[in-house]
C-alpha cells in the first residue's frame, strides 16, 4: 500500500492545519449540541428553586475555598450509595448550579443530601474543627469563616447576572437581596445561640453562616428526608 | 552563504533564536519545582490536617495551584521550549518573530505568577484545570494567540517543504487547546475576580469535561508526542521507526481523544447515550495510543545497548512504558463496571500520576537534559547525576501510584460492602481511617520524586556555569588559529 496520498498533506500547512481541526470539532459537535434540543436530557423537577441571596453566597464560599476538591455532590445510582446519602441525583437538579458542583474525588463525603441532616450548631462546631466532632477526620480547620464578616455587596449584582443567564429572580428578590441575606443569616445565628453556640463578636454577620445556610439546603429541593433536622435556613428568608 | 541555501552548522545555531528557548526551559523548570513542592505539601495535609493553616495554605487552595503549576507551569514551558527548539531546525528558520516571543515568555510568565496568587486568595471558578477568573482567562487566550501566529508564522516560512510529525501533533496542540479553552470558559463576570459560568448543572458539567479530559489529550498527550516524537529519534540517532505508523497514530488519536470525556460522568445524571459513548471512544483510544507507544520503542529497536548506559534514553523508555500502561488503565476505568468502584477514589489519583510523573514528567526531563547542553554550548555537567535522578524519579513514582491503586480499591471496596441484613458494613470515616497509610506513603513517593527534580536543577546549574549561551567559534577556524596538525 502506498502512503504517497498523504505527502502533499505534510507540505500544505493550511490544509493539515484545517483538516486537524475538523477531526476535533467531530466529537465536540456531537457531545455538547444534542443535549441543548434533546428532550429528555434535563426533566424538570417540581420544588427545585433558585438558592436564597445568603445560600448563593454560601455557595461562592464552597467555591472559594476548593471544598469541591474533596467533596463530590453527585450520588450515583447505587444502593451503597442511595443508602449513606440518599436519592441518587438528578439532572434537574442542577439548573441553577453555575458551576456545576459534581467534584471528582471523595476525600469527605457526598454533600448532596446533607442538608438537613445535622444542626447548624454542627456545621459551626465542625467547621471551626472538625477533630472534636470527629477525630479521624482530615479535614482542614475552617475557623476563620467563623470570624471573617460577609460581604454583601456583590449580592445584588451576583442575582442580576445569574437572572441575565436564565436564574428567574423576581425583581423583588433582586431589589431585596441583600436584606433578604441578612435577615437568613440573623435566623441562623438566633438557631445558634439556641443549640448554646458562643457567636462572639463577628460570629453572626460571619461567613460560616452563609456556609451554613448553603449547605443546609443541598438536597433538600426534593424533600425527601421524611424527618429533617430542623434548620432555620430554612424559614421565612427563603 | 546564498539565500535559497539551507544554513546548517554554526550558521544554524546563529540564524535560530535559541535565547527563548533557554528562557522558557529555565521558568519551567522552577515551576516544576514550585509546583511539586507544592503537590507535596497537599500530600502531607491529606495525611496530617494539621499542616493546613489559615485562609491561604489550606488544601482546598492549594490543589489547584499544585495541577496548574505542573501543567500549564511546568509542562507546558517544556512544550513550549521543546516545540520552538524543534520547530526552527524543522523548519531551517528563525522564529516568526523575536519580539512574540518575548511577549509570550513574559505572559506565560506572569500568567502563572499571577494564577498562583489568584488561586491562594481564593479566585476560583472551581471548574478543574480551568479555576482561573475571566481576567486571567482573557491574558491566557492573549498568550495562546501569540503562541499560535509564532508558531504558525514559523512554519509558514519554513524552508523545508515538508512537515515532521513532531510538528503535526504541535499544530493540533494549538488549534485543539483554543477551542477547548475558550468554549469551557464563557462566563459572565460579576466583578473583576468573580464570575458565573454561563452553562448550568449537567451542561456545565458535560463542557467542562469535554475540556478537562482533553486537556490530559492536548496538553499532556499531544504535545509531549511531539516532543517524543522530535527528541526521541534525536537522542537516539535513529529516524522514527515507522512514518505510516505516524500517520495513522496522529489522526486517529486526535479524532478519538475529544469524544472520551463523558467517562468521567458516568453513572451521573448526563444522558446515558453519551456516557456509553464516552466509554465506546475510550475503548479505542487504546489503538493509536499504542501505536504511538510502539512507534517510539521500535525506533530504539538495535540501539538497546544505547539505553543502557544512557539516562536520557532511560527516561524515554520508561516514560513511554508509563504511557502504554496509563493509556490502557484508562479505557478500563472508562468501563462502567470498573467506573462503579475507581469512581471518586485514589484509583483516580493514581492513574492521573502514572500518566503525569511517568509519562509526561520522565519525557519532559529527558527534553530538559537534551536540551540545556545543546542551548549553553556544552556537555552535561554529570551524566551520573542525571543517572541517579531517573532512578530516584522511577522509585518515587512506584511509591506514589502503588499506595495510592490500594487505597483506590480498598475505599471502593468499603464504600460498597454491605452486611447480611443489606445494610452499609463501614461508616464513612473508617474509610477515611483505612487509607491514612497510604496517604503517608504517598507523600514519601512525591517527596523522592521531588528530590530527583532538586538533582537535575543542580546539574543544570552546574552545565550552566560550565557552559555559554554564545554560539562559540567554528572549530575549524578556532583549529586552524591554533595551528593545524
Amino acid at each position: 500500500m502506498s502512503w504517497e496520498w498523504h505527502r502533499p498533506l505534510e507540505a500544505k500547512q493550511l490544509l493539515l492545519a484545517v483538516l486537524s481541526f475538523v477531526f476535533v470539532i467531530v466529537g465536540g459537535l456531537v457531545l455538547l449540541i444534542p443535549p441543548y434540543f434533546l428532550q429528555g436530557t434535563v426533566p424538570a423537577i417540581a420544588g427545585v428553586e433558585p438558592y436564597s441571596a445568603l445560600e448563593l453566597e454560601g455557595r461562592d464560599l464552597y467555591i472559594r475555598e476548593g471544598c469541591n476538591t474533596c467533596h463530590s455532590q453527585q450520588v450515583r445510582p447505587f444502593k451503597s450509595e442511595t443508602g449513606r446519602y440518599g436519592p441518587f441525583s438528578m439532572a434537574g437538579e442542577g439548573i441553577y448550579d453555575r458551576p456545576f458542583l459534581w467534584g471528582s474525588r471523595r476525600t469527605g463525603p457526598d454533600l448532596a443530601r446533607v442538608g438537613g441532616k445535622y444542626p447548624d450548631s454542627w456545621h459551626w462546631m465542625h467547621l471551626v474543627d472538625p477533630r472534636q466532632i470527629e477525630p479521624r477526620s482530615n479535614m482542614p480547620a475552617f475557623a476563620f469563616l467563623t470570624r471573617e464578616p460577609l460581604d454583601l455587596s456583590l449580592t445584588r449584582r451576583k442575582l442580576e447576572v445569574l437572572r441575565s443567564l436564565g436564574t428567574p429572580y423576581s425583581d423583588a428578590e433582586i431589589e431585596d437581596a441583600a436584606a433578604a441575606a441578612q435577615r437568613q443569616a440573623g435566623e441562623i445565628a438566633a438557631s445558634l445561640r439556641k443549640d448554646g453556640v458562643d457567636l462572639g463578636e463577628s460570629g453572626a454577620g460571619s461567613e460560616a453562616i452563609a456556609l451554613i445556610a448553603y449547605l443546609q439546603h443541598l438536597g433538600r429541593d426534593i424533600r425527601w428526608r421524611e424527618q429533617p433536622i430542623g434548620t432555620a435556613s430554612l424559614g421565612a428568608a427563603r | 552563504m546564498a539565500e535559497a541555501t539551507t544554513p546548517i552548522g554554526r550558521e544554524a545555531e546563529e540564524l535560530y533564536d535559541m535565547a527563548v528557548v533557554r528562557s522558557f526551559a529555565l521558568s519551567a523548570l522552577l515551576w516544576g519545582v514550585v509546583g511539586m513542592s507544592v503537590g507535596l505539601l497537599a500530600a502531607l495535609q491529606l495525611a496530617w490536617p494539621e499542616l493546613n493553616f489559615g485562609p491561604y495554605l489550606h488544601f482546598g487552595r492549594l490543589r489547584p495551584i499544585h495541577t496548574n503549576a505542573v501543567i500549564f507551569g511546568f509542562t507546558l514551558g517544556v512544550v513550549f521550549a521543546g516545540s520552538y527548539y524543534g520547530v526552527q531546525r524543522l523548519c531551517r528558520v528563525r522564529l516568526f518573530s523575536d519580539a512574540l516571543s518575548r511577549l509570550h515568555l513574559w505572559l506565560w510568565n506572569g500568567i502563572i505568577v499571577a494564577a498562583a496568587i489568584s488561586l491562594m486568595l481564593g479566585h476560583t471558578t472551581s471548574k478543574e484545570y480551568a479555576e482561573l477568573e475571566w481576567p486571567l482567562d482573557v491574558a491566557v487566550v492573549v498568550m495562546w494567540v501569540t503562541y499560535a501566529v509564532n508558531f504558525f508564522g514559523t512554519i509558514a516560512r519554513r524552508r523545508e517543504k515538508p512537515m515532521y510529525v513532531a510538528l503535526w501533533f504541535w499544530m493540533s496542540t494549538i488549534l485543539t487547546i483554543a477551542m477547548l479553552y475558550v468554549f469551557n470558559n464563557l462566563e459572565a463576570p460579576v466583578s473583576f475576580w468573580k464570575s458565573y459560568s454561563i452553562y448550568a448543572g449537567v451542561h456545565d458539567a458535560n463542557i467542562q469535561w469535554w475540556y478537562g479530559h482533553n486537556a490530559v489529550g492536548f496538553v499532556l498527550t499531544t504535545p509531549i508526542l511531539g516532543l517524543m516524537y522530535y527528541f526521541l529519534p534525536k537522542q537516539v540517532g535513529r529516524p522514527i521507526y515507522s512514518h505510516r505508523l505516524s500517520i495513522l497514530h496522529f489522526w486517529s488519536l486526535i479524532f478519538i481523544y475529544i469524544w472520551a470525556g463523558p467517562h468521567h460522568l458516568i453513572y451521573s445524571p448526563l444522558p446515558d447515550w453519551a456516557q456509553s459513548l464516552g466509554t465506546a471512544f475510550s475503548i479505542m483510544l487504546i489503538l493509536p495510543s499504542w501505536g504511538g507507544m510502539l512507534n517510539g520503542f521500535l525506533t530504539l529497536r538495535g540501539a538497546w545497548d544505547k539505553v543502557r548506559t544512557d539516562p536520557l534514553l532511560k527516561m524515554f523508555a520508561v516514560g513511554l512504558t508509563f504511557y502504554g500502561m496509563s493509556t490502557f488503565e484508562g479505557p478500563m476505568m472508562a468501563l462502567k463496571t470498573v467506573n462503579a468502584l475507581s469512581h471518586f477514589t485514589n484509583w483516580t489519583i493514581a492513574h492521573v500520576h502514572s500518566g503525569a510523573l511517568g509519562w509526561v514528567a520522565l519525557t519532559c526531563f529527558a527534553t530538559l537534559y537534551y536540551l540545556v547542553p545543546r542551548l549553553w554550548h556544552t556537555q552535561l555537567y554529570s551524566l551520573r547525576l542525571a543517572e541517579a535522578h531517573f532512578w530516584v524519579a522511577t522509585l518515587g513514582i512506584v511509591l506514589y501510584v502503588t499506595p495510592m491503586w490500594i487505597s483506590g480499591v480498598t475505599q471502593g471496596l468499603m464504600w460498597r460492602a454491605v452486611n447480611p441484613d443489606g445494610s452499609l458494613t463501614y461508616t464513612f470515616i473508617e474509610t477515611v481511617a483505612a487509607i491514612h497509610v497510604y496517604d503517608v506513603i504517598r507523600a514519601g513517593g512525591g517527596a523522592l520524586f521531588l528530590s530527583g527534580v532538586l538533582l537535575m536543577v543542580y546539574n543544570v546549574v552546574r552545565t550552566i556555569q560550565q557552559g555559554t549561551s554564545e554560539v562559540p567559534a567554528p572549530r575549524l577556524a578556532a583549529a586552524a588559529a591554533a595551528g593545524s596538525r
